[in-house]
């Protein structure tokens, strides 16, 4: 059944999150915890060329600007600062639907160097739907100066994708953090985040569910990720999937095709 | 010694503890656990609004404001 094709070309995907790249242009999202200096990372890196539009259907404000690094353009989306992916608001919804959905080439993660341990639990969240991300320390003169050291060449052996050190504020790694996640898009840098691994119950639970899914679902979705979410028993993901389908799709997936 | 148990809503401000459980499921609990409050974390309680509710609790570093109906389902073992 190879419905999936025609219904999630990268065209209509993007569309549905209110984008419009243009032919050769890479699209990253930028994620982070409340607090953690995101937007003025975003700031930094898109030098204020932004505009601020709704998501469809949705009341949360999404920012989207655009930057050009190696010849390359990119079209950066500012996604609603959160703790999590796991749909308790609507920020998070938003935040998590469009790195599940979105296709992202890239997501950045904006990390706060002084308190990294509560940002962790955001990151894993993010690697755990997408390898393709970058981690962004931001905030390092604040953690100099309260003498906290953060091993930014550990962290990045321990998470499986870079990690690079900044203080947006004073644009200090910058350059780094654009050359870096231009890698990690484009497949220079590989990454291989750490996996998370759940009890073998629920794990062989998601196996089988995965199997059953998978027909369903586009290859660059993460079939596993959806599955532990279904377990879980969330609806708000079945509807995110549903809404990016076609009528066609959504009667396959649901045999009266009425359901949601 | 035993430490005494309480839940996070009775902290007088500058108390702190560590989280002993959570009294509640599902979503909730996964929210609670999102914002930090894992089993042993350290919380403080840091300020409360005028009428008493909500109140401001440290937790890993951010500060982050509790009503009483949440933090009554967060039991603390005092410092």
């Amino acid at each position: 059944m190879d419905l999936t094709n025609q219904s999630w070309d990268n065209k209509t995907v993007y569309q549905a999150f209110g984008l419009n790249p243009i032919q050769g242009q890479l699209v990253m999202a930028l994620a982070g915890n409340p607090n953690t200096g995101k937007s003025t990372v975003f700031n930094a890196l898109t030098g204020l060329r932004q505009h601020t539009g709704n998501w469809p259907g949705k009341t949360v404000l999404k920012t989207e600007g655009t930057f050009t690094h190696k010849n390359t353009r990119i079209l950066l989306v500012d996604l609603p600062g959160t703790y999590s992916l796991l749909a308790t608001s609507a920020d998070e919804q938003v935040a998590r639907d469009f790195i599940c959905l979105g296709r992202p080439d890239a997501t950045i993660v904006v990390a706060d160097a002084t308190c990294l341990e509560r940002n962790l639990n955001l990151v894993l969240q993010v690697l755990e739907i997408s390898p393709k991300a970058v981690v962004c320390v931001n905030l390092m003169d604040e953690a100099a100066r309260r003498k906290i050291r953060v091993d930014v060449k550990a962290l990045s052996r321990e998470l499986g994708v870079p990690c690079v050190p900044t203080t947006a504020r004073d644009g200090v790694g910058l350059e780094e953090l654009k050359d870096t996640i231009l890698d990690v898009a484009t497949g220079v840098i590989a990454t291989a985040p750490r996996k998370v691994t759940y009890e073998p119950s629920v794990e062989e639970a998601a196996s089988r569910l995965e199997a059953q899914i998978s027909p369903f679902l586009p290859g660059w979705v993460n079939h596993r990720w959806v599955a532990l979410r279904l377990l879980e028993g969330d609806m708000s993901m079945i509807k995110a999937i549903c809404k990016q389908m076609d009528d066609n799709a959504r009667k396959i997936v649901f045999k009266d095709g009425a359901a949601i | 010694m035993s430490r005494t148990i309480v839940p996070l809503s009775q902290l007088s401000n500058g108390a702190s503890g560590r989280v002993a459980a959570l009294n509640t499921n599902g979503r909730n609990r996964r929210h609670l656990l999102d914002l930090g409050l894992v089993t042993g974390s350290r919380v403080e309680a840091i300020r409360r609004s005028p009428a008493g509710d909500p109140a401001a609790f440290n937790i890993k570093g951010a500060i982050i404001a509790l009503r009483s109906e949440v933090s009554d389902q967060i039991l603390v073992s005092l410092d």
